[in-house]
């Protein structure tokens, strides 16, 4: 994490007018980070990844953005209506940066949307329903509208939640090929094995920062009990920590 | 065609199919948006600004355009600050100005439609003033919409990337706002306040068992909306009933035969047509945590 910043976050507090969601927070996204938010459901993984956006203000601390950072937001795949009329192109085009008067977009838009959709390996569903998608494509599909305004930093709110394993497997390779690419990338997820086995830097969160570092330091019984309130058995598998639910080590349930 | 020889018909019929156009229209973003209770609820409303702005002194136009816009902006304010649910804002906020209304043109009267009109819609007394109007709330809504395509388009359908991508979701949906009280002002005395928001609702939904375009939606709608206007009001002259009444029965039987035809292929379409908004437009962006 030795790049030039493109957020910081200083000793933030935040909150919706009752108790703070979060408190004394402090992160430093880098301009090659690929970083995974890990905590319980109410641990403020989305509040901060608002912050980041800058849709929502610190009540105390600060948050500084490198000058002109452009950055792109994919939501949860669950808040969005998949039977709203709009093709793959047409959700994509949403995006495009001109400020063109006329509702039609220009060859020089559609080239662009072409070569997006090619890019994530998906330029065939271009006239298809959003609802006609699986979930890695309507997740490829949110990718290529966020990479069309051309970011330097992706935030991603849960996007391996509700989704299958195989499916969290392509979406997290694509990703990993993306930040090689130079993208920065900051998502959340209750998801600890899948980010275990994929990403380089955890950050730990339950209101406060518990922990961050390499899944190894951060994937640890001692963090897992202070985030998520619960007792964690951490095995190593090829050199990878993988979580397992205490309670269910006789019936061999793997937590994720 | 003997009716065509009147001129009153020749405007009620005019009026009808720029009024049916024009909710047509509004009506894929009311409905796609979840708003179909604040269309109906704004309508009443603007009978209250219409009752009660020439006892102000105020111009018609102005005092129930300025009314209804303030009531919209008002059960945004009173939504957001969360005390009470955005429904029961509007329950509150429109029933009182409709209930004022009541009481007003009960109380002093009327000088321009009757009380029925208002309510109900009339072919009767359709002025060319009348016609400008309309026709003005129609190039308002229909330029608006087309300068501002992408921005209405994504912040209906995404409101919180929208956000974050550029598009003002909180102006959109002011300016959505704006155009919705403008042409139910504009409607009103074709369509009248109690069956406004049918003629929102019933061309958009129809064209979305048709349709899985968005862009397509907007024309088909507005066609749609235009067409079951004038025939709604040549019936509403043929069977000496109100006109509103009439345009909204003939939406309802497309909408019946639409859905025989389309089958449950049609239905699954339109079932969904709002999923995302839970919440009116007006309060979503706020209060998602």
């Amino acid at each position: 994490m030795t790049a030039t910043p493109l957020v910081s976050l200083s000793n933030v507090t935040f909150g919706y007018g009752g108790a703070p969601v979060l408190r004394d927070v402090d992160h430093v996204v880098a301009a090659n980070a690929f970083t995974g938010i890990v905590g319980p459901s109410g641990s403020g993984k989305t509040s901060l990844l608002r912050l980041l956006l800058g849709t929502e203000k610190p009540q105390h601390g600060t948050v500084t953005r490198a000058s002109g950072l452009a950055v792109s937001y994919v939501p949860q795949l669950e808040t969005v209506n998949w039977n709203f009329p709009v093709t793959v192109g047409e959700c994509v085009l949403m995006a495009r940066r001109t400020r063109r008067l006329l509702p039609w977009a220009t060859q020089e838009e559609k080239a662009e949307v072409a070569d997006v959709l090619e890019r994530l390996g998906i330029a065939e569903l271009r006239s298809r329903h959003i609802r006609e998608l699986s979930g890695g494509q309507q997740q490829r599909m949110f990718i290529a509208r966020a990479l069309l305004r051309r970011p330097q930093l992706l935030l991603m709110d849960e996007p391996t939640s509700g989704v299958d394993v195989a499916t969290r497997h392509e979406v997290l390779h694509l990703l990993d090929e993306l930040n090689q690419g130079g993208l920065a990338i900051l998502l959340t997820t209750h998801d600890l094995n899948g980010m275990a086995a994929h990403l380089p830097h955890l950050v730990a969160l339950n209101t406060r920062v518990i922990a961050s570092g390499s899944p190894q330091g951060v994937i640890v019984p001692d963090v897992l009990e202070r985030t998520f309130g619960a007792r964690m058995e951490v095995l190593q598998h090829l050199g990878m920590p993988v979580v397992v639910d205490i309670g269910s080590v006789g019936q061999l349930g793997v937590a994720g | 065609m003997e009716p065509f020889q009147y001129q009153f018909v020749v405007r009620g019929i005019l009026a009808a199919v720029l009024a049916g156009a024009l909710c047509g229209l509004l009506g894929v973003f009311i409905t796609l948006r979840g708003m179909s209770y604040i269309g109906h609820g704004l309508s009443h409303a603007v009978f209250g600004g219409y009752a009660a702005a020439p006892l102000l002194g105020l111009p018609i136009l102005l005092g129930a355009g300025a009314w209804g816009l303030g009531s919209a902006l008002l059960i945004n304010a009173v939504a957001r600050s969360r005390r009470i649910g955005a429904d029961a804002a509007i329950g509150v906020v429109t029933t009182a100005s409709f209930a004022l209304g009541v009481a007003l043109l009960t109380r002093f009267g009327t000088k321009g439609p009757s009380f029925d009109a208002l309510l109900f819609g009339s072919i009767n007394g359709v002025a060319n003033d009348d016609l400008w109007l309309l026709l003005g709330a129609l190039v308002f809504a229909a330029g608006t919409f087309t300068v501002l395509y992408r921005a209405f388009l994504f912040s209906t359908f995404d409101p919180e990337v929208a956000n974050v991508s550029g598009v003002s979701v909180r102006r959109m949906d002011a300016l959505l706002m704006l155009v919705l009280s403008v042409s139910i002002l504009a409607t009103l005395q074709i369509i009248g306040v109690t069956l406004v928001a049918a003629t929102l609702v019933i061309p958009a939904v129809v064209v979305r068992m048709l349709t899985d375009s968005f862009s397509r939606m907007l024309w088909t709608s507005t066609a749609l909306g235009a067409t079951t206007g004038a025939i709604g009001m040549y019936a509403s002259y043929h069977l000496q009933i109100p006109s509103g009444t009439t345009i909204v029965l003939v939406n309802a039987l497309v909408f019946v035969l639409v859905l025989l035809a389309t089958g449950p292929r049609g239905l699954r379409r339109a079932a969904g047509m709002d999923d995302h908004a839970d919440v009116p437009a007006v309060t979503r962006v706020s209060s998602v945590r």
